[in-house]
Parts: C-alpha cells; structure tokens; sequence
C-alpha cells in the first residue's frame, strides 16, 4: 500500500525544517504586514516601501533559481533560457494588468496605449479574454509550459544534451527577444508593459496590495520549496539524480530519460513563469530585455552561489546576488560587473557547492576536529 | 589607342582655330526680355557653335553676361570680355546692364551647358555632363546629341550618350522613333530608366499616356527586360553582402570551433575577444596618428599581428588561470567564461569608456566597385572576404601541416591515447586556446572596419558564432566554413524578403529545428560511442 501524499510531503523535510518554513511564513504574512502598515515610519522597526518591493522581487527570483536548481543541479540541465519562461509568464500577467488600466492610459481609450499609437483599432487575438483574471491566471502557466513542452520534447528526443542544449535554450530566449522588440509582435515592443493602475480593481500602488503581492510571492516560494523536496526525495528524483549521473546507464537499466527531463523541464518553466507574474506588478514593468541572453546566465549563477543541488541553496545565492547587486549598482556602479564576473568565476572554481556545500564542508571539518582533538582532520574534501 | 589620341587631338586644335568668332547675330537674342526669344537663342547658339558658345552660356548662368549697346560683354570681376570673339575689352565700357534670367530660362540653359560640356576636352567632365543628361535630356537636344554622339569615342560615355538620345527621343512626335528609342532603352539596367517608362504603359484618366500601341507595348517589354536585370543584380548584391557576412561569421567562429573541438570548451568570452582585436586596430590607429602621421593609411596592416597577439595572450590566460581547473566540467566552464568576458567588457569600458570608439577605414579602402548601376561591391567588404580567405588558408596550414596541427588534431580525435603516445596535451590546450583566441582578435581587426566598435560589441556575436559552430559540427574546418557561408548568405536573402529582425529570428528556429535532425552538425565525426 502507498502512503498517504501528504503523510509523504510531511516526511519529506525533518521536524527542524518545517519549524524554519513555519517561522518564514510568519514572518512574510504577519509580520511585515503589522511593521509595514501598522507602524509608524519613525518606529525603527518599520519596514520602507523599498524594503517590501525589493525583497519581494528577490522572492521572485528565488523561486526561479529554486526552479533552475530543479533541472541543473538535479537533473544536471543547464538552461540558458530560464530568462524567457519567466517573462512570458511576466507578459501574460501583463496584459490582464494592461486592460485594468482601462480608460486612464494618456489616449484615454479602451486599447492599451502602444496600440493606439500603433493605429491598431481592435485587439489582437491572443489579446481576447486578457480582461479575466482567471482566463489570464491560466495562461500564466499553460503559454510557458506549452512551449517548454514542445521545445524539450524535440530536443530530448534527439539526445541534446550538456552545451549544446544551453547553447539552443540561449537561441531560443534571444529569438524571442528579438520577437518581443518588434512593434508588430503585440507586446508593446520596447517599451513592454508599465504603468499599470489597478489588480483586481486594488490600486497597484496601495500599501495593501504591495504587502498582499509580497505574502503571495512568499506563499510561492514556499510552495515551490515543498513541491521540488517532495520530488526530490521521492524516486522521481532519483531517477533524475541518476539521469544526470550517468544517462546512458539509465538508459540500459530500462528507464526513458525523456520523460523524467520533459516532465522536471516544463515544471521549472511554469515555475519560472509564475515567478514572472508575481513580479511583474510588483516591479511595475516588463518589457524584452528580461529576455536577454545575460539575465538568464545570471539565474544560472544564483545557484551556482547559493548551491546546486541542494534546495535552500539557490535561495540564498538568490538574495546574496540580488542584495550585492542592488547595493552595487547604487553604490558603485562601474564595479558591479567587475564583482559579477569575478563572481561567476570564484563560484565556479572554488564553491562547486556553493556557500551551502561550505557550511557543510566548515561544520563538517569543525566536528571531525572535536571529535579527534588534537589530529588534523584529513580527507574532509572526500 | 594612339588614333583615338589622335583624332582627339585634331578635335581640339579644330576647336581652338575656330575659337575666334560666334556671329553676333546668334548672340543678340539672349539679351532680349522675352524669356522665349532667350530659350531659342540658347538652343541656336548651342547648335551653331557649341564650342564657343560654352563661356557665353556659363556667364548668362551665373549673370556674368552683360549687354551695353549692341556688344554683349563678359564680366569676369574688374575685367570685360567681349562675348563674340572672347578677348578682353580695353578699356573696359563704362556702362554695362547684366542679363537676369529667370527659373524656366535657367532650366534650359542647364540642359543647354551639361549638352555643351559633352565636347568638352576632359573625358571626366564628358562623362559628368552624360551622366546628367541622362536623366534630364528632351526631344530639343537631339541634334546635339547626335552631334556630340558623332564625336565620342570613349565606349563608355557612347553608351551613356546613347541612353540619353534614347530618352530625348521619347519626346519626339514620330511614332516610329519613340518605338526604336523604348527599345533601346529596354537595354539599360539603371532604375531611374525604368522610372521613366513606367508612365508610357500607364492610362492617364481615358486616354492612354502612348497613343501608340505598338510603342506601348515595347515599353512593356522594355520594362521588363529592365527589371529582370535589377533583379537579378540585387541577388548579386545580397549575395554578396551575404558572403562578406559570412565570412564576418567564419572568423568569429573559427576560433571557437578550435577550442570547442579540442577541449569541449564553450567559450562564452569569445565575442570579447573579438572586442580586444578590434581595440588593437583602434589602438594602432591612435599610435600611427601620434607618431607616425605620415603612414596613418597602413596603420590596419600594424594591427593584423597587434590584434592576434593581444587576444592571443589574452585566451592564453584565460586558459591557465580559469579553464585549465574546471577540466571535464563544461557547463561551469561556460559559466565561468561568462564570468571573464563580463569581467573584460567592464575593463574595456573603465580603460576606453562606455562610448563606441571611432576606427576610420583606411583610404585605400573607401569606395568599391560599380559592376552594375544599382550593384555597387565596396572595397572594405571585398578585403575582408579576401582576409578570411587568407586566415583559413593559414589555418588550414597549420592544422594540416604543422607539429602543432597534429597534436591538436589528435587531441581532438581522443585526448587519452594521444596523451599516452606522448601528446603534452596540457601544453596543446593552451596553444590551441591562444590560437582560437589570436584568430578571434583578427576578426576583431576586421570587424572594426565594418561595425561599431565599443565595449559591447562582442555580445552581438556570441549567439550567431556559436549558431556557425553548432550547425556545423564540432572540430570541423569545413563544417564551419559551410555553415557562416551559408548562414551568412540565407540571412541576407530572408532579410530581403523578411526584414532583419524576422530573418534573423527565422535563422534561430531554423537552427534549432536542424539540430534535432542532427544533433552532430553537418559534419559529424563518424563512429560508434556513447557520450560519457
């Protein structure tokens, strides 16, 4: 007999862990909402607007690098795309926000604004229904999972694999950037999505809403965190741990590795995408460059910092990376590349477990040193 | 040759003998204040004596004429001339009064001059004066035309004049000679003509602009055979431009097919390395200005070895101080080569600032080659086809007749055995690096002569280099020769057809679609093994 789904979920982290979820759920939903709402701005425990908006946008991204972690460092994957399911999600999202702006774009129309500069008098068909929520909540997770779908399909098929994947999944989001800069293609080209005024009919800008988006990206991560352990941990992801192991032997014992990628590859992509539309009324804009080649390498380096292969790995690097970034680009500006590309190599050469796998490594070595006193600890890299 | 000299020779001691006298009586008229008594004077005096009349008709151009009594005066500043016999007047008339003219007269005597400066001595102003008659001539120059087609002797300028006889004949009343010159004209390949037939087969309200049918219809034919030529010489073109991209591509992307071939190694930092080339042709330029102004026209050939030496030395630290350690890791060595070519594009903008720099082409190479009148070949894409010829050449060599060739080749083949007969594979991979880097730096040489130089010129090229390298096989001279000749060549023919950006989005699906056809490239190394 099986065990019950959710007897297994409970299992699959230890009493500690869910302990630390517990506490990270009350501090995104009651906490900052009393010290960002409740308290006065003198009160030193207050929590700025800047605050909820920039942690929030880190949530979003840590729930991608949760997402990228799935497929790289479990299923051994490297995506150099990640970059575009996270903002075809952030454009689907976008145009339910478009058509709550209603008649307040500067044309005063019914159109978004870019088609009434572009002359368009009606919507396009990919346009019809963008007002529902739901319809719009929808396309957030089938758009991206569709095209994942389709693409890993062809090309796990084909046996790509290592490089040359990486290499096709960057064609791909700089071709659909490339896509998404034109005026034609209906996604406001350059300019993207902004200016949005209302969510559901809440201002977008209120206190409330930024609080209530922030509790939800929060609630994603969450999610996304219990989702991948619970894959992990389950033979699902020991075959994929396997498969990025030794594919061939995989292959010989008897198992398709086509599925097991397909299946981990259009999970991490709507994973991907639902990061997108959390962010993108937080951020306020989206538009083409989200797309670019670089930003989808930087989510690649949120791991490789944090740590592949483990789950709360890819969280932290998110917030080291993001922080420094945020700091830098305010601080100094002309070094931020500097620290990123020195960063990329560091991470890649010294941290191939990044700063999780050197916790590890330092508490490891610390034990051994106590329970030996007195001996150099040996072999602790094995 | 020599007759031709010849004859030109008497030509022009035919005209200086008869420089003497223009009969007073042509000139008369152009003093009179009918603007159509003037028009017909021009075109008499043209006729009668188009060598002498050319001064007189440039002074009324440029209301230098004047008129006092009954002598028509030329007034060059402080000194006169007389218009008939074109010798200065001494004493100058105390009284003259200029001839004004106004736009229709102006117009005319255009026409009249450009007609007039096709018996000009110089073959150039010859064949400026033909080319702007052939676009401007009408029925009333005719018998210029023939007069001046009489004289010609130059080919070339016959041809233009030709056209040009053509095209004033449209105008003629005589059904006959319209329907000999629209065909003649259905030889040229100049747009401009075609522009000029259009209307002849076209109705304006009920009536058709040709009566004639016969005339109408050859003017169809004309048109076509006319179009037919543009046609075909704007594919000339694009393949062309088509080609010069390719081979932009091929240098990109040699060096990366070396170093992925040998070492597996996906260099993200490879358009960087391009931007270091092109920075030493700027460099160069900079030095050869500061001190040796002189040969400024020869600093590009200073920066052939300058520019490979420096991406050399680049790649080869690269490769010593990161690669080398993520050995048999290549997706953290791609990640790490992102890491550099940011670290290097951050260091190009704090040494030479966020700004493009400005490297001009050399003189040698401005302009090109006319082949057809719409087809225009320059000469600083002729060269760069020629140089990437001359670098696979090099690179052929090298790999095929040199020590290190074969070591390279061996590795590539199978890193282990060829370690066990001997191979220093570790000295191998950082020569192959420096070599796949210093060959980037020359597509940089070469690149700053077509494109924008300036610290984020390389990431343009990484996708469409890795796209030459993916399509056509790992290791392969010839695979990658064929793929940035042939992606090159079909971007440019979609762009025609599709635009730029949708070409080149075409281009990428396209890619993707063949690499699950096959995923080895074109040209796949044959055998039987499984990855890893």
């Amino acid at each position: 007999m099986r065990t019950p789904f959710i007897v297994r979920l409970g299992r699959s982290f230890d009493a500690r862990s869910w302990q630390m979820v517990g506490l990270f759920a009350a501090f995104a939903l009651v906490a900052v909402p009393v010290m960002h709402l409740l308290l006065p701005p003198e009160n030193p425990l207050y929590l700025s607007t800047y605050f909820i908006t920039l942690t929030g946008k880190i949530l979003c991204y840590a729930i991608v690098a949760v997402a990228m972690d799935l497929i790289w460092g479990y299923g051994g994957i490297l995506s150099l795309g990640h970059g575009l399911f996270f903002a075809l999600g952030g454009y689907a999202f976008g145009m339910y926000l478009m058509r709550q702006i209603g008649r307040d774009g500067s044309y005063q129309s019914d159109l978004p604004d870019f088609m009434v500069f572009l002359d368009w008098k009606e919507l396009p068909w990919f346009w019809v229904g963008s007002d529902s929520f739901l319809w719009v909540a929808l396309l957030v997770l089938v758009v991206p999972a569709l095209i994942a779908f389709v693409f890993g399909y062809f090309a796990f098929r084909s046996r790509i694999r290592g490089v040359y994947f990486s290499i096709i999944t960057q064609a791909l989001t700089y071709a659909a950037m490339l896509l998404f800069f034109r005026n034609e293609t209906g996604f406001g080209g350059n300019n993207g999505f902004t200016d949005f005024k209302r969510i559901l009919g809440f201002s977008i800008t209120a206190p409330e809403t930024r609080v209530v988006l922030f509790g939800l990206s929060a609630l994603a991560l969450i999610g996304t965190l219990l989702l991948a352990r619970y894959l992990v941990t389950s033979k699902f992801g020991r075959v994929l741990t396997a498969i990025r192991d030794a594919e061939s032997r995989v292959m010989f014992i008897g198992y398709n590795p086509l599925w097991y990628k397909l299946f981990v590859w259009t999970l991490s992509a709507m994973l991907c995408a639902v990061a997108g539309a959390l962010y993108v009324p937080q951020v306020g804009i989206i538009n083409p460059s989200e797309m670019s080649v670089a930003n989808s390498i930087e989510i690649a380096i949120w791991v490789a910092v944090g740590g592949r292969g483990t789950l709360l790995g890819p969280v932290i690097g998110a917030f080291i990376v993001n922080l420094a970034k945020s700091w830098f680009t305010v601080s100094f500006p002309e070094y931020w590349l500097f620290f990123l590309g020195t960063l990329f190599i560091v991470a890649t050469l010294y941290l191939p477990q990044g700063v999780v796998g050197l916790w590890v490594r330092l508490r490891a070595g610390r034990r051994r040193e106590e329970a030996t006193p007195g001996v150099v600890a040996k072999g602790v890299e094995a | 040759m020599r007759t031709i000299g010849l004859l030109l020779c008497g030509w022009l001691l035919s005209a200086a003998s008869v420089q003497a006298a223009i009969d007073p009586s042509l000139l008369k008229p152009l003093a009179s204040e009918d603007s159509d008594t003037k028009i017909m004077a021009i075109a008499a005096l043209a006729q009668a004596a188009p060598e002498e009349a050319l001064p007189v008709l440039k002074a009324l151009a440029d209301n230098a004429l004047a008129v006092s009594g009954e002598r028509l005066l030329i007034v060059d500043g402080e000194r006169v001339f007389d218009a008939a016999s074109n010798t200065e007047i001494k004493p100058a008339p105390a009284a003259h009064e200029t001839i004004g003219i106004n736009n229709r007269v102006r117009r005319e005597l255009s026409g009249a001059l450009a007609a007039l400066r096709l018996f000009s001595a110089d073959r150039e102003v010859r064949w400026q004066a033909a080319q702007e008659l052939t676009l401007s001539a009408d029925a009333k120059m005719l018998p210029l035309l023939d007069k001046a087609l009489a004289a010609e002797t130059d080919s070339e300028i016959r041809a233009r004049l030709q056209l040009a006889h053509a095209q004033a004949s449209l105008g003629s009343t005589d059904a006959g000679v319209r329907h000999v010159a629209v065909r003649a004209l259905g030889e040229s390949s100049d747009p401009n003509v075609r522009q000029l037939l259009m209307p002849l087969t076209e109705k304006r309200g009920d009536a058709w602009v040709e009566p004639d049918s016969a005339v109408r219809a050859a003017a169809g034919t004309s048109i076509r055979a006319i179009e037919q030529r543009l046609a075909w010489a704007d594919n000339l073109g694009r393949a062309f431009t088509g080609l010069s991209l390719g081979s932009i591509l091929l240098l990109a992307a040699l060096g990366l097919a070396i170093t992925y071939g040998v070492m597996g190694v996906i260099n993200m930092a490879h358009g960087e390395l391009l931007m270091v080339g092109a920075y030493s042709a700027w460099a160069m330029q900079s030095v050869f200005r500061a001190y040796l102004p002189s040969a400024l026209d020869w600093y590009l050939l200073a920066a052939i070895p300058v520019g490979f030496l420096a991406a050399a030395l680049v790649g080869v630290l690269m490769e010593r101080i990161v690669i080398r350690h993520l050995y048999g890791r290549p997706l953290e060595t791609l990640l790490a080569t992102w890491g550099i070519s940011l670290f290097l594009m951050q260091v190009a903008r704090t040494l030479f600032g966020a700004q493009n720099v400005e490297v001009a082409n050399p003189v040698w190479m401005a302009g090109g080659i006319e082949v057809l009148p719409n087809l225009m070949l320059p000469w600083n894409r002729i060269i760069i086809v020629a140089f990437s010829i001359a670098v696979l050449a090099a690179m052929w060599a090298i790999l095929n007749l040199s020590r290190l060739g074969m070591f390279v080749r061996a590795v590539t083949q199978n890193r282990p055995m060829a370690g066990c007969v001997g191979v220093p594979t570790g000295r191998v991979d950082t020569l192959a690096f420096g070599l796949g880097a210093g060959i980037a730096g020359l597509g940089g040489v070469a690149l700053s002569q077509i494109a924008n130089v300036g610290p984020d010129m390389g990431q343009g090229y990484i996708v469409d280099s890795f796209m030459v390298v993916v399509l056509g096989g790992v290791g392969q001279l010839a695979g990658a020769v064929w793929a940035a000749l042939g992606l090159g060549v079909f971007t440019k023919f979609l762009e025609g057809w599709t635009g730029a950006v949708v070409a080149k989005i075409v281009v990428l699906v396209f890619i993707i679609i063949f690499i699950q056809k096959r995923p080895q490239g074109l040209f796949a190394l044959k055998g039987r093994f499984v990855e890893s």
